[in-house]
């Protein structure tokens, strides 16, 4: 009858590869990878497609995926939350703190690591959802106060075993270090890889099969039409924010232990990769379109095309290049295909 | 006028336009034209091709064939830019202003007079637009901001900035889906006076009285397809609405027989105060209404019928004041989540800015006020959606290619149909409408007038508000009309006409003038 409903009707093929598009890249980019890469020179075999491989970025990615996984919530509401880089550093450094300076037992050091990046969340959310400050500029501000936490609870400098002024409370590394960043027995999946895969999995039934991740969608596609349905907007809002600082704490974790120390600078500059993983895996800035799994897919091609890029010998200011490229490339794919 | 227009050289001939989106014509083979000095309507129900055939006259689409002559002339539009410079303007529905810079920097966007240093000559620019505007007698401070002006205002800012470019042929898209009456008339004196300068308009509409009080001549398409053109003078209404819809509509109102039942909603009292400053958008409003029945509130812009449902839907929170009472229990509604609790339901004045959540899909919109229900512990089962908006779809003739696909694809009158559905879905005992029928085609609006009586018969109480006057007149059992946000008249269904309800609505105006 009308041809505008008609327009969202091409070929049933072409529909489905638009709708699993990133999937598609992800396959292209294994494919480049598996073709690309160097071989072993004993046994012949593709570097590229051994299990230690796939193990490595999966766990290399792992932090950045943890992210990606909270700043997707937050970006399906049409916010950003700038401050999740700052709050991995925070995290790290409260974690190995209270692990290692403090002597604490590792349940309550993680609890409190966990719920310090909540607050952060909490904090960031309130202002944008009760004082409705614009998300970048709230999380803006949280950025530079969560990384001014970092260094107000280490002192400035990084905290490990061993070194001053903490050896004398710890000259061992805690195990926890060791044991969340090697293989669990018989495998090849890292209990840090676990947690990104579990928590990932986890957010993306929550968006999918629950009344508040409904929500997310329909305030980040309208927020006046959300709440005059009936929508609790402030706290929808307030929870995405929440749980983005929740999953960055979690990232911070993480931190801590694959580098064996709280350094409070670390994850400078992760809250952009973040953000990166969520739009090539095809939400939208624009918030109300996109998924939790989207940002899986966008993880893993970020993580593999730098893979396959150092295999083949790429510089790190070669791969940042090629990143930028494949960020505007995402984006454009996604326009085109909404303004056709 | 209509004579002499036939003999003229035509302005404008489009011949054989051809359109497709991946694969459905949109547009098969149109043809249109317009002379200089003519006001031509444009008409068909949504999804007939007028916007694409517009798009493609403003250089927005580019046709897959077919020619367009100007002047004599066969002439490629290959963007915007290139109609501009063709002297084709285009005013869009959702004006396109710049909010945030001058009316005089809009009026010359891009062709900012310049000095001899090359920047821009502030002074010149605001005299050249200052006299633009005072030709179309909306003399307006041109150094303020484009915001601080209402849709009218800007609406001559387009045709003042059309008219700084020389455009020969301005397209009108809906002018008056947001104007008030008198706006309405002044709108009209401005295309009067566009006619005497010889410069053609395309007039975009679905009002049939704006069609007949405005246009010379009417083209109607239909599915894509061109279906005839006439002058309005020998054109019947009957025949002009036969011509859209390709079928009689026997009716377009229902026939409303009334057997209200116990008062459901009573509002006392309800005051609005404005955001800012000390006047009262609604002042104590008082009205009830039954089971069954459906009370007309009418008023002119900025009369407060639409904040009043606001209101009594807790759209303003605390800001608005008064006794709500349902079924003889006071009630408090402070929120709209209250309101829906309470078997309240809104259907807002525009769909697209407030009613419906664009990239959601038609499923996912229809369900979103009753998730509460849906899902009572907060997960979200599909099988419960569809089972709940399936049978209202099918009982809605809903044409959507599937409940999956984004809200945002549907034609205007299937939108509008998700939106009622949503609030239908909520099973409420009090439904508020605010313009249910704005910017959708005749069959779709016969359609929902159809509804409207029968969740009336259902035992709804309906409280409605439209700026279109036959409408409300037709549907109403009775009318409260308001002005400036006081209740000025209540008018039983015999004693409603155009005149009393005008009469009413206008009442301060009146005196003051």
């Amino acid at each position: 009858m009308s041809t505008e409903h008609d327009r969202g009707r091409p070929g049933r093929a072409l529909r489905a590869a638009g709708r699993y598009r990133g999937l598609v890249a992800l396959g292209v980019v294994l494919l480049l990878g598996a073709v690309v890469s160097p071989r072993n020179l004993k046994t012949g075999q593709s570097v590229f497609l051994t299990a230690t491989n796939q193990s490595n970025v999966l766990f290399e990615y792992a932090e950045y995926g943890l992210l990606a996984v909270g700043m997707t919530l937050v970006i399906l509401t049409a916010g950003i939350d700038l401050s999740v880089g700052s709050v991995l550093g925070f995290v790290a450094t409260l974690f190995s703190y209270l692990l290692i300076a403090r002597g604490w037992a590792l349940p309550s050091a993680i609890a409190v690591g966990l719920l310090g990046g909540t607050a952060c969340g909490l904090v960031s959310g309130i202002l944008v959802s009760r004082l409705r400050l614009q998300p970048f500029v709230a999380t803006l501000a949280m950025m530079v106060a969560a990384r001014g936490a970092a260094k107000m609870v280490s002192g400035g400098i990084k905290i490990a075993h061993g070194a001053r002024p903490w050896y004398a409370v710890q000259d061992a590394p805690p195990p926890i270090f060791e044991w969340m960043t090697m293989p669990a027995a018989g495998g090849w999946l890292r209990p840090v890889t676990v947690t990104f895969l579990v928590t990932i999995l986890l957010m993306a039934l929550v968006v999918r099969y629950t009344r508040f991740g409904r929500h997310l969608y329909a305030i980040g596609g309208n927020e006046e039409a959300a709440r005059l349905s009936g929508v609790h907007v402030t706290r929808a809002k307030l929870l995405a924010y929440v749980l983005c600082g929740l999953t960055a704490a979690m990232a911070g974790i993480c931190n801590a232990c694959h580098m064996g120390y709280g350094d409070p600078e670390a994850g400078f500059t992760y809250e952009l990769d973040a953000i990166a993983a969520v739009v090539i895996g095809g939400t939208s800035l624009m918030g109300g379109r996109g998924g939790v799994m989207l940002t899986l897919v966008g993880t893993l091609i970020i993580g593999y095309a730098n893979k396959i890029l150092s295999l083949i010998g790429w510089q790190e200011a070669q791969r940042l290049l090629a990143k930028g490229t494949i960020i505007v490339l995402a984006v454009v794919i996604q326009e085109t295909r909404r303004h056709r | 006028m209509v004579a002499d227009a036939e003999v003229r050289q035509p302005l404008l001939q489009m011949h054989g336009i051809r359109k497709s989106f991946s694969g459905v014509q949109a547009l098969r083979g149109v043809s249109l034209e317009v002379c200089a000095g003519e006001v031509h309507g444009l008409v068909g129900e949504n999804g007939a091709g007028k916007s694409t055939l517009m798009h493609v006259l403003s250089g927005a689409l580019q046709p897959d064939g077919g020619e367009i002559v100007l002047h004599g002339e066969t002439v490629p539009i290959a963007s915007p830019q290139a109609a501009q410079s063709l002297g084709i303007a285009m005013i869009h529905q959702e004006l396109s202003l710049v909010a945030g810079i001058s009316v005089a920097a809009n009026i010359l966007l891009n062709r900012e007079p310049r000095n001899g240093v090359g920047l821009v000559d502030w002074r010149a620019m605001n005299r050249e637009a200052a006299r633009l505007m005072a030709g179309l007698q909306t003399p307006v401070d041109v150094s303020s901001p484009t915001e601080e002006f209402g849709i009218a205002v800007q609406q001559m800012i387009e045709v003042a900035k059309a008219l700084s470019y020389e455009a020969r042929l301005i397209i009108m898209d809906e002018p008056t889906s947001a104007l008030a009456e008198v706006e309405v008339r002044r709108l009209f004196e401005t295309v009067r006076d566009l006619r005497k300068r010889g410069v053609a308009v395309i007039y975009i509409s679905h009002k049939m009285e704006e069609i007949y009080a405005i246009c010379d001549r009417v083209t109607v398409l239909r599915d894509g397809a061109y279906v005839g053109t006439a002058p309005t003078a020998d054109l019947p209404k009957e025949r002009l609405i036969h011509w859209m819809v390709g079928r009689k509509i026997e009716q377009l109102f229902p026939e409303r027989h009334v057997r209200p039942g116990d008062v459901v909603l009573e509002v006392a009292g309800m005051t609005l105060p404005a955001a800012e400053g000390k006047r009262r958008v609604v002042d104590e409003v008082g009205l009830t209404v039954r089971a069954g029945e459906i009370v007309g509130l009418a008023g002119l812009r900025g009369s407060g019928a639409g904040e009043l449902l606001g209101c009594v839907f807790g759209a303003y929170g605390s800001r608005a004041q008064g006794k709500v009472t349902l079924r003889g229990r006071a009630v408090a509604v402070r929120s709209p989540a209250e309101a829906i609790g309470r078997g309240i339901a809104m259907l807002t004045n525009d769909r697209k800015a407030t009613g419906l959540v664009l990239p959601m899909s038609v499923l996912h919109n229809m369900t979103l006020a009753s998730l509460g229900v849906l899902a009572p512990v907060g997960l979200v089962r599909r099988q419960a959606e569809l089972s709940a908006a399936q049978p209202l779809a099918e009982s809605l003739d809903l044409r959507a290619a599937s409940l999956d696909v984004e809200v945002n694809a549907l034609s205007g009158g299937n939108q509008q149909k998700v939106a009622l559905a949503k609030w239908l879905l909520t099973d409420p005992a009090v439904l508020l409408l605010d313009e249910p029928t704005r910017g959708i085609d005749v069959g779709a609006k016969a359609e929902i007038y159809e509804l409207l009586d029968r969740l009336a018969a259902a035992g709804k109480a309906i409280l409605l508000t439209t700026s279109e006057l036959p409408e409300l007149l037709a549907m109403s059992d009775r009318i409260v009309v308001m002005h400036r946000g006081k209740v000025t008249a209540r008018l039983a269904r015999g004693e409603a006409t155009q005149e009393t309800v005008m009469a009413a609505a206008m009442e301060a105006e009146t005196h003051e003038h």
